[in-house]
């Protein structure tokens, strides 16, 4: 068990120095970021004396080992164009993110899981017909597509809920959160659904799946032979199995969540660490981009490192072949 | 058992609704004292020192914070600021009388020794408005209200860009350890760069970079208060679809800018409509004429972009009224200089040269190229309004003309590293913007057409590389000359030059297009800054 995890271990701080060796390539190709830090009538003597002062001028190698060091110690450097720690500035946003990330996850398994046993166990009926035909179109949508729409609609011809923004926040020591008015949790409701839409489908889809095997299988036959009433063999018996593989996904989605929540931040002018990526990247702003691609990579070794061991626990197949 | 999980969560959720509509409420009331105007812009408001970034959107923002010795009416008309009144003693000897009783937001009283502060400050290292004044200028203190500046050369337009050069409190700077200016690399300037304290109608709050930024009125401020806010609240929404939808939502009062293709969407809406006016940017193009052979081109052992007529072919060959028509929706002005109309009093005179292209078949058959020639086109696509599309429109008007260009249309990031000074000019043809920041031509001709080295020294900004000695020695005429009525001949001559050389082809001032709540009024100036300080919420 404990070979197995070290050799994981060293399989995650690999993952990660190949992201950091392959962001780093990357920015090469993704502009000059003096031109975004002055004006336009800088002599170009100050711009090469930027260059110098910033380190950019140093060979690429320098750089990355540079980065390498001080990312150890969780100093990312300062952003060129906030002139804030990059540290400070995700820690800053980092609030945004997660409570966009909570709710949107919230509500794919709130409405997912429901969906789903309604269309698994009345699969034939033109009510779940209706919700996998409306599914796949979620499922098919991109993001930023969802999003317009539902700021088109929701916001601009109805006038329900606020366009953009995390409406009024609320400081509780260095976190910010929207939970406690009302303003914020308006916000709150477009994004969430935009962000959760594709989760939501894919649970409910799980789900539905999940379901009609496992109502196929003998014990549910045979809990019906007892006599069992209809309730208690769906939600108890049916529906307590089909959950394992639904927590699991559930578990790696939430990193895709956060991962992935660019666009939707982008489309509703959210906050968080998505928009500061995306500013960056128009920016050229590399502190901020390699820290972000960074904590990112770190947020799915971590996931997986874990799931792994998990399975490990779980699964004594695994851990025998491990040990060959 | 998941049933029964949710049951602690839903009377959670309950307390959390509950708790928020206290919440709402307070801050409702809150809301409610007086007037705020809500406005989104496209890029952010970084750092707060005005010293820091050359640029005309924190510029004006910090306009509404800070003051200069001089300012600029709705017309741009230079009138007084924080100085009073100016007189030329002698040609290189200004003499400036600072307004009394003017006090900084932290109650400093505002004196000369603040002017000679901020004088060494924006010329200290660091700073990227060094060119604001001249480096080997003298400030001298007369009286706590009398500054007088002793030039080594005279200088006509000396405090042309003072409206834009922000006096800073001196004490005040050297209580925030703020003495420096923060420079573009300054590794680790910490909270002075997030704080400001100017004389302006308007106090800065709250400020999180790229997330909202809280103006509040200044109640001490010195002038005539004409607008009616209490307080301004700016956000940065980079993403055009969203931000118009903010403005139609009304969640915001005022967007700048609102794309071409959505100001229908706009005034159609009853509630808000698009206020649309010339910007001072020229957008031209130019041509590589440095290089003894262009990098993409099927003409081996010289270079064709040298041949005057050549570039006149060029220029003939672009229809400007289809780009205005087509591309930019009638939004654009057509110009016949690389300066605005408004920007120069004699560019009456001037005209574009016709769009014809049987002359410019000619023209390019004379040269040499029967058969036209191929080349390559740089173009930034995120940067001026509907850049790329304007230079897809010029390729297909150069097919006519059997000139084979092809596009290379990159966002203005990867764009500008490679045509400027760091890339190595690396372009045969390409499509740029510029405002002069003085408003005066002398900038237009060293920046653009003066002669540069490889490094950029003499013109940064000349890309193609253009050179007529006889350009230079008028510019440097201009730039000492103090007789108005002269001067102005000379840039016409230097103008002059240029248009009969065809160095540049300019296109278009582009417009600006902002869009409000109807019940906002607020002045747009054509050097899109947006000034707190004339809006009012009706």
């Amino acid at each position: 068990m404990l070979a197995f995890a070290i050799r994981r271990l060293i399989q995650a701080v690999t993952v990660m120095l190949v992201v950091a060796l392959i962001s780093f390539v990357m920015f090469r190709f993704v502009g000059d970021p003096v031109n975004q830090l002055v004006g336009v009538d800088t002599s170009p003597e100050e711009r090469e004396a930027l260059r110098q002062a910033l380190g950019l001028n140093d060979p690429m190698p320098a750089q990355l080992w540079r980065f390498i060091v001080n990312a150890a110690q969780f100093n990312f450097g300062i952003s060129y164009q906030f002139k804030q720690p990059v540290s400070d500035l995700i820690l800053s946003r980092l609030p945004a993110t997660l409570e966009l990330a909570f709710v949107s996850a919230f509500f794919a398994l709130a409405i997912g899981i429901p969906l789903g046993i309604y269309t698994g166990l009345r699969r034939n009926s033109w009510v779940s017909r209706t919700i996998l035909a409306v599914s796949l179109i979620g499922v098919s949508l991109p993001t930023f597509l969802i999003g317009i729409l539902l700021i088109f609609i929701v916001s601009v011809n109805l006038g329900w809920l606020p366009s953009f923004g995390r409406g009024e926040t609320v400081r509780i020591g260095s976190w910010t959160t929207g939970f406690l008015t009302k303003s914020g949790w308006m916000s709150l409701i477009l994004p969430s659904i935009t962000l959760g839409m594709f989760q939501m489908t894919l649970i409910m889809r799980l789900v539905r799946g999940e379901m009609l095997e496992v109502l196929r299988t003998d014990y549910i036959k045979f809990a019906r032979a007892r006599g069992l009433s209809a309730r208690a063999i769906n939600f108890g018996h049916a529906l307590k199995n089909t959950l394992v593989p639904v927590i699991t996904i559930t578990g790696l989605q939430v990193g895709a969540i956060i991962a992935f929540s660019i666009i939707t931040e982008t489309v509703f002018q959210w906050p968080g660490m998505g928009l500061l990526f995306l500013q960056a990247v128009q920016n050229v702003d590399i502190p901020i981009m390699a820290a972000y691609l960074m904590l990112i990579a770190f947020l799915f070794v971590m996931i997986n490192f874990i799931v792994d061991l998990l399975y490990v626990s779980v699964d004594p197949r695994i851990r025998i072949d491990g040990r060959a | 058992m998941t049933m029964g999980a949710t049951r602690p969560l839903r009377r959670w959720l309950g307390a959390a609704v509950l708790a928020a509509s206290v919440a709402a409420s307070a801050f409702g009331a809150h809301a409610q004292e007086g007037k705020t105007l809500r406005f989104a812009f496209q890029g952010t408001l970084n750092a707060l020192d005005p010293y820091t970034l050359n640029e005309t959107f924190s510029l004006g923002m910090f306009g509404n914070v800070f003051e200069g010795l001089t300012k600029r009416d709705k017309d741009l008309k230079i009138i007084p600021g924080l100085a009073e009144s100016w007189e030329t003693v002698d040609p290189l000897t200004w003499r400036f009388n600072l307004r009394k009783g003017v006090k900084f937001a932290n109650g400093n009283d505002f004196t000369a020794d603040d002017v000679i502060f901020s004088a060494e400050r924006v010329r200290a290292d660091g700073s990227d408005l060094r060119t604001r004044i001249p480096a080997d200028s003298e400030w001298i203190k007369i009286d706590d209200h009398t500054v007088e500046v002793k030039l080594k050369s005279p200088n006509p337009i000396l405090n042309y860009e003072w409206d834009t050069w922000y006096m800073m409190d001196k004490e005040w700077a050297e209580a925030e350890g703020a003495v420096n200016p923060i420079s573009a690399k300054d590794t680790n300037p910490g909270p002075r760069a997030f704080k400001a304290n100017g004389t302006g109608p308007f106090v800065i709050e709250s400020h999180e970079p790229g997330v909202k930024t809280v103006f509040k009125k200044n109640p001490a401020w010195w002038g005539t208060v004409e607008h009616n806010l209490d307080q301004a609240i700016f956000t940065p929404i980079s993403a055009d679809g969203t931000r118009v939808a903010a403005l139609l939502a009304g969640d915001v009062d005022l967007v700048d800018p609102v794309p071409v293709q959505d100001i229908p969407r706009v005034n159609g809406d009853p509630n808000t409509e698009a206020m649309v006016g010339p910007e001072l940017r020229v957008i031209h193009l130019g041509y590589n004429q440095i290089r003894d052979e262009l990098a993409t081109s099927d003409v081996k052992g010289k270079n064709p972009f040298r041949d005057a007529n050549v570039r006149k072919a060029i220029y003939q060959a672009i229809d400007i009224e289809a780009i205005k028509e087509r591309v930019m929706r009638g939004l654009s002005t057509p110009v016949p200089l690389l300066i605005a109309n408004e920007q120069f009093s004699m560019s009456g005179d001037f005209k574009r040269w016709p769009f014809d292209p049987e002359a410019s078949k000619k023209l390019l058959a004379d040269a040499g190229y029967p058969d036209g020639f191929s080349f390559t086109m740089d173009c930034p696509n995120d940067r001026y309004v509907n850049d790329e599309s304007i230079c897809q429109a010029a390729v297909s008007m150069l097919a006519k003309v059997n000139l084979k260009v092809t596009l290379n249309a990159q966002p203005k990031a990867q764009y500008f590293a490679k045509v400027l000074a760091p890339g190595g000019y690396d372009t045969d043809f390409y499509l740029l913007g510029w405002t002069p920041g003085s408003f005066d031509s002398w900038n237009v001709l060293t920046n653009l057409a003066g002669c540069r080295d490889a490094t950029g020294k003499g013109g940064p900004f000349n890309l193609g590389g253009y050179c007529n000695k006889d350009v230079d020695a008028l510019a440097a005429q201009i730039l000492v000359e103090s007789d108005i009525a002269k001067r102005d001949q000379l840039i016409k001559q230097a103008y002059t030059i240029l248009t009969e050389e065809t160095s540049h082809i300019p296109l278009h001032q582009q417009n600006l297009v902002w869009g409000k709540r109807k019940n906002i009024d607020i002045v747009q100036r054509p050097d899109n800054q947006i000034l707190l300080y004339w809006a009012k919420v009706n």
